[in-house]
């Protein structure tokens, strides 16, 4: 049932190298503290850090114990701590509070912190204004592209959301920025370059300026990816707030899928005891069904079990050579298969099971309304009583950022009373996460009829002026409309159905949102590679609010091999969905593409709105 | 050719040698070299000359003159002195002149007598004046160590990067040694001296003494000692007229010599034999000279490369030359031609009497936009000379606009460096040139330019949520940022105390700025969440349980659970909580607390705003078919035959459905016909879909 490739597909290239890359550096690290030292790390590198080297590996460079960085005093007693923390001030605090207490106790060791990917100014300040620069070793772990999967590279950077579009901190964008010049050296320049948002223009800026100082030896390979299209998050939320019914975001969604892996509770193991399993392209089971619709799913799942029942079952008629062979050669293949296959089965069942406890029909019945424009007052009564109900904290601020995107804000009457409600139902704490929304354009009023325009041509005026353009910057979300709407309408965002939509043989990549709606990120992408530019987009460029902010960069092609260009590589600051992955590798197949991700995080809904919530201290 | 050997004379057995003068010196000496301090750059770099008036009893009356002499004697500078009294001179491997001062203080100048830098060997010295001083060269650079008149040693191994280190004190030294030198041992320089008899050996942390292995006896002081310039070899004279020879580490003899005169020498060096790689120790006294050895030295010298050669011209300022060299050895531009360029470029920056826009031009024309020049280091050069202006031309040329940052911060035009850094996209850069700004302005002048500066702004404040959350406040305040304010006031009443009063006190603060803002939902808001505070808290008193922090509609959930209904009832009439939620709420406490009663006295309060079929609902949730089935009669047509299927009467939803001709419900219906009992229905239900087809 999973779509194969085009025979004519290009082959991907072979990230593990980034993996090696990472380890040798890491250990070359861990060697400048020579002799048995303890290992602090930050509890979010502990999965990624797992990807590259496990405790084994550890051991041999002698690192003795292992400890996460939390905020307790420290137990080691070793004579050397090493420290591998995200560059962030909390750690420098909690660093500083280990050393001092060391110095009153008139203890002297050694400490080295390894910041990974990159160490900040502003954190070798804090470490100054404590008083123990002097009494630490920095050192930079340049480790920022994971490869979670064949065609996944991630910068697991969750924070990179917040920062940027929340913040408007731009200290990421040198990561990403030295991530792509490790990616062009490593497999050639890109030859065709595409990219819409500011972050992205400023990413590929900064990209350009390092490889023209660099001057270098990436000139003269050849291209292995053709393309590179950056974009940011912004300019489509609307995808990324959608429920996900494709297999593998559905998992997302349901379990988290953190770092490739997920963590399958009794409930799917139907045993006592959780399990965690590496997601992606390797188990076999998993690589057929994670882009198929949900509904899909059970299906093929009881079929391949009949298969392997019937594989079993050939034992029946064997003689004794045949039975070796079979016990020694395919047995545990089946038995693997078999594994996986009960575990795939208990978390579909697990989905139905809180699927129909929340009314998902219902759900998704007010999404599609949402997405398509109409029975607005019913959707806001529905998003209403979600509230009142106290569904879902996360779940409600969804709904209510879904209606505001997709409408061009709320109208005053119901941005205030759904406020009111939610404030009412889940607490006035949230009066923050409100204002955070806001000023991240997710969730906005109206403005009367008039003055909107107003603001806007003003706006757009100054926007065209470029240093008034960079004042305005900062907040411009506040006077962005999403024009959502109208952006449906230019790209044809919502297929016309007529009949059902046959979600076993999808036509489009609307089949990800079960045939009702085409991520707008997806098309985007889609209609610059088949122009090659962004010509006739003007009108959708205009709308997403990014005249300044598309770009395209292309060069000759002489030196890239045919095959070689029709390797795209994507890249989603901010986060990307596994539902857009899944529409662009159904683009691929279609178009006999192959597409790479590289997003600084995985994300979903959830994660969205997490980023964005304010919790009580 | 017959003559071929007859200029060289035997040397003992089986050795010759000969003398022939290579070239004569082009000076001419004032002074008597040996009423000067002298000192030769290694490589035949240049030579100083300072008469030494300080060493004589009366004070000077002349000031002396330094004088600066190419290996052949070329005069390339001299300058009267005008600083205190020398101990020392020495060259560093940059072939610039190390002159220490008794006072400690050490001036140093370039090749053409340009004077560069000052440094101190530490305030100590100040006191006890120097006595004697070393200039040595180590892997990592120059150093220099003296002795001071406290008989302590001070040494800096690299005078590029000045870290000075006290050497720990020699137990018992009352008078200076008689000899000293430094070593280099492991990557660390040491001190070597000599009291009387004894040898010692100084490192950072230990004063340890040392013996030579297989010293002849009788010794009782050294009178030299030499060290090899590789720091591999060492040669201690004695008072008996002993030589010994060994290896630096006092590991191994090398070999031993007896010449009989004990009259200490003017000098003593290790030098390598001609066409061997032997070495050995030439001793000089007045009249004599004399050549010991029979050491093989594994290493030879290093030979200059292309690069240090290069360097030699350019400080000879022999431009033209060093770029037709490299043009002849086809060096890339990078380490080439560009470089010699930029060399040029500062020697040019240093021409007082050229205005700046010349010197500006004439430097751009020359270097264009070659690869591997800096502007920003010529730029620095002419800041160095005092020429600020044309730096900040010269800057304008350097396209990297992070490059222009440093200097931009040095000459003190930290707004100009903080819109470059901007530029550079470098968020580092940009938060360095912050701190200088906010170091050198004043509050006022620092909070105005970061508000023009979006990015840097954003920066900051980052920065200051983190780290100085009462700048962050002022930040807002500056701009009249009241909202901002208001948020920030809310935070804080989340990180404040246990304490009511406070948290309430930090929430009016905050409605104050929401008003301001014109922010009216938040303030009230906020109004709000500080009643229901104030309010949680007396419940809390009065009945005991947690209320704070609470939601209003779980602090009403709490009082229902708890059986305070009464109290209930009032705060949601004070809350003006709408009818929905609160019937929502109710039916959802009531069912939690399996109070059916209640629950149906409840719902015939009134009419349900929320219909009766979420009552259906949450009986079947907690499986009580008996009280769902009492609402499933009263829900609305709509949702009748849900409720009916819900609570399991498959043929009265049936009924519903085909009274109601509706389609989806029918076959709603018949999905539910699953039932052996169901049978009847289902047929019930296909016979109204074909009656009604046929109409």
């Amino acid at each position: 049932m999973a779509f194969p490739h085009r025979p004519d597909a290009p082959e991907l290239p072979d990230f593990s190298m980034l993996k090696r890359l990472a380890r040798d550096q890491l250990i070359y690290l861990l060697e400048q503290l020579p002799g048995k030292k303890d290992l602090f790390i930050e509890a979010d590198l502990m999965s990624p850090l797992d990807r590259i080297a496990n405790v084994s590996i550890l051991k041999q460079h002698e690192v003795d114990k292992l400890y996460k960085v939390e905020n307790k005093p420290a137990l080691s007693s070793s004579e050397q701590l090493c420290f591998l923390v995200r560059p962030r001030i909390k750690n420098m605090r909690y660093i500083a509070s280990l050393v001092n207490a060391d110095k009153l106790a008139g203890r002297a060791r050694k400490y080295k912190v390894i910041f990974s990917p990159q160490k900040f100014y502003a954190c070798e300040m804090v470490l100054e204004e404590e008083g123990i620069y002097g009494d630490v070793s920095c050192d930079e772990w340049a480790f920022s592209l994971l490869p979670l999967d064949v065609d996944l590279l991630s910068m697991e950077l969750p924070e990179f959301f917040r920062d940027y579009f929340l913040e408007g901190d731009q200290r990421w964008i040198n990561t990403v920025a030295q991530a792509l010049h490790l990616l062009s050296t490593l497999y050639g320049p890109f030859p065709n370059c595409y990219g819409i948002g500011r972050c992205a223009k400023m990413s590929h800026e900064l990209w350009r300026k390092l490889e023209e100082e660099e001057d270098g030896e990436a000139k003269g390979r050849r291209p292995e990816i053709g393309h590179i299209f950056l974009l940011d998050r912004d300019m489509d939320f609307v995808t990324a707030l959608c429920s996900q019914v494709v297999y593998e975001g559905l998992v997302d969604d349901t379990f988290r899928i953190k770092c490739g892996s997920v963590d399958f509770g009794p409930e799917v193991t139907s045993s006592d005891r959780s399990l965690k399993l590496l997601l992606n392209a390797e188990d076999k089971v998993f690589n057929e069904i994670r882009n198929e619709h949900f509904s899909n799913v059970f299906g093929f799942l009881s079929q391949k079990a009949r298969n392997l029942q019937a594989q079993y079952d050939r034992r029946r008629g064997m003689d004794i050579k045949q039975m070796k062979n079979f016990v020694s050669q395919e047995l545990k293949g089946l038995k693997q298969e078999h594994r996986l296959l009960s575990l795939h089965i208990g978390a579909c069942e697990s989905i139905m099971k809180k699927k129909t406890k929340q009314d998902f029909q219902e759900l998704i019945k007010t999404e599609h309304a949402l997405l398509e424009g109409f029975n607005i007052r019913e959707s806001t009564s529905y998003i209403e009583e979600h509230i009142d109900r106290q569904v879902s904290p996360i779940e409600s601020l969804r709904l209510m950022c879904l209606l505001s995107i997709t409408e061009n804000g709320l109208i005053p009457k119901d941005y205030r009373s759904l406020k009111t409600q939610y404030l009412q139902s889940y607490g006035p704490e949230h009066l923050l996460t409100f204002s955070n929304l806001r000023r991240a354009g997710l969730l906005t009023e109206q403005a009367p009829g008039d003055t909107l325009t107003a603001v806007e041509s003003k706006v757009s005026k100054l926007v065209t002026d470029k240093a008034a353009g960079k004042i305005t910057d900062a907040f411009s979300s506040l006077a962005k409309r999403s024009n959502f709407r109208a952006i449906s309408k230019k790209l044809n965002l919502i297929p016309r159905v007529d009949g059902e939509y046959d979600l076993k043989v999808p036509r489009d990549m609307a089949y990800v949102f079960s045939g009702a709606y085409v991520p707008l990120s997806c098309r985007v992408i889609e209609q610059v590679l088949e122009r090659r530019s962004w010509q006739g987009l003007d009108e959708v460029v205009r709308l997403l609010n990014c005249s300044e902010l598309a770009f395209a960069g292309l060069t000759k092609e002489d030196k890239a091999s045919s095959e070689s260009l029709r390797l795209i590589l994507v890249v989603f600051l901010g986060g990307c969905t596994f539902s857009e992955i899944s529409a662009l590798r159904f683009l691929g197949r279609e178009k006999g593409y192959r597409f790479i991700f590289l997003t600084t995080a995985i994300t979903n809904s959830a994660r969205l709105m997490e980023a964005m919530s304010e919790v009580k201290a | 050719m017959d003559c071929y050997t007859a200029n060289w004379n035997p040397l003992g057995d089986s050795a010759f040698y000969r003398k022939y003068e290579l070239y004569s010196m082009d000076w001419s000496l004032k002074e008597e070299l040996r009423d000067c301090l002298v000192a030769a750059a290694p490589y035949g770099g240049p030579i100083a000359l300072l008469r030494n008036p300080w060493r004589k009893e009366k004070a000077a009356s002349v000031r002396p003159v330094l004088e600066i002499y190419s290996a052949s004697g070329m005069p390339l500078a001299s300058l009267l002195w005008k600083s205190g009294p020398v101990v020392s001179l020495g060259w560093s491997a940059e072939e610039e002149l190390l002159c220490v001062q008794e006072d400690g203080v050490v001036l140093v100048y370039g090749l053409h007598g340009d004077f560069r830098r000052h440094f101190s060997m530490g305030n100590e010295v100040l006191q006890n004046r120097v006595l004697d001083a070393r200039i040595f060269h180590t892997e990592f650079g120059s150093g220099v160590a003296i002795l001071t008149g406290a008989h302590r040693f001070t040494l800096s191994a690299n005078v590029g990067d000045l870290k000075l280190r006290r050497m720990p004190e020699v137990p018992g030294l009352q008078t200076a040694p008689s000899c000293w030198t430094t070593l280099c041992q492991d990557r660390v320089a040491h001190i070597l001296l000599a009291v009387g008899p004894d040898l010692y050996l100084l490192d950072h942390a230990a004063c340890s003494a040392v013996t030579p292995p297989g010293l002849a006896p009788g010794v009782s002081s050294f009178l030299q000692m030499a060290v090899s310039f590789t720091y591999r070899h060492l040669a201690l004279f004695t008072d008996t007229g002993y030589i010994w020879m060994g290896t630096a580490s006092l590991k191994e003899k090398l070999c031993e010599f007896n010449c009989n005169i004990r009259a200490p020498p003017k000098q003593m060096v290790w030098c390598s034999r001609p066409r061997s790689k032997e070495k050995a120790v030439v001793v000089a006294w007045e009249r004599r000279l004399m050549v010991v050895g029979d050491a093989p030295e594994s290493i030879q010298y290093k030979q200059l490369t292309i690069q240090v050669l290069l360097d030699r011209l350019v400080l000879r300022r022999l431009y033209p030359l060093a770029i037709q060299i490299c043009e002849y050895l086809r060096l890339p531009e990078v380490q080439g031609v560009s470089r010699i360029l930029a060399h040029w470029a500062c020697y040019k920056v240093q021409q007082k009497d050229v205005s700046d826009e010349d010197v500006a031009r004439a430097i751009n024309q020359k270097l264009g936009d070659t690869p591997g020049v800096s502007y920003s280091d010529i730029a620095a050069r002419a800041y160095g000379c005092g020429r600020t202006e044309l730096a900040i031309k010269l800057l304008e040329y350097e396209p990297r606009s992070g490059e222009q940052v440093p200097l931009l911060l040095k000459m003190k035009r930290s707004k100009l460096a903080l819109s470059k850094a901007i530029e550079s996209g470098d968020t580092d850069l940009v938060f360095t040139v912050l701190l200088h700004l906010k170091n050198e302005l004043n509050r006022g002048d620092f909070f105005m330019t970061l508000r023009n500066q979006p990015m840097a702004l954003s920066l900051y404040r980052q920065f200051c949520k983190h780290q100085e959350l009462e700048t962050l406040k002022d930040l807002y305040n500056q701009d009249d940022n009241h909202q901002e304010l208001g948020s920030f006031h809310i935070r804080a009443s989340y990180a404040a105390q246990e304490r009511i009063e406070g948290r309430v006190t930090a929430l009016q603060t905050a409605v104050d700025a929401f008003y301001k803002a014109k922010n009216e939902f938040a303030a009230k808001a906020t109004e709000d969440q500080m009643r229901l505070l104030r309010l949680q808290r007396r419940l809390e008193d009065e009945l005991g349980g947690q209320f704070l922090d609470l939601s209003l509609h779980d602090t009403v959930t709490t009082l229902i659970l708890g059986g305070h209904n009464k109290r209930a009832e009032q705060l949601a009439r004070d809350f003006r909580i709408p009818d929905k939620r609160l019937w929502w709420l109710k039916l959802t406490a009531l069912a939690d607390l399996e109070d059916w009663e209640e629950l149906e006295k409840f719902s015939k309060s009134k009419k349900s705003p929320i219909g009766y079929l979420p009552f259906v609902e949450i009986c079947m949730k907690q499986h009580n078919k008996y009280e769902a089935k009492k609402y499933a009669s009263r829900v609305g047509p709509e949702q009748k035959v849900k409720a009916l299927l819900l609570v399991g009467d498959v043929a009265q939803a049936a009924d519903v459905a085909i009274e109601r001709r509706n389609e989806a419900e029918l076959s709603l219906v018949l999905s539910h016909c699953t039932g052996a009992t169901d049978g009847a229905t289902a047929d019930k239900i296909q016979r109204a879909r074909a009656q009604a087809q046929k109409k």
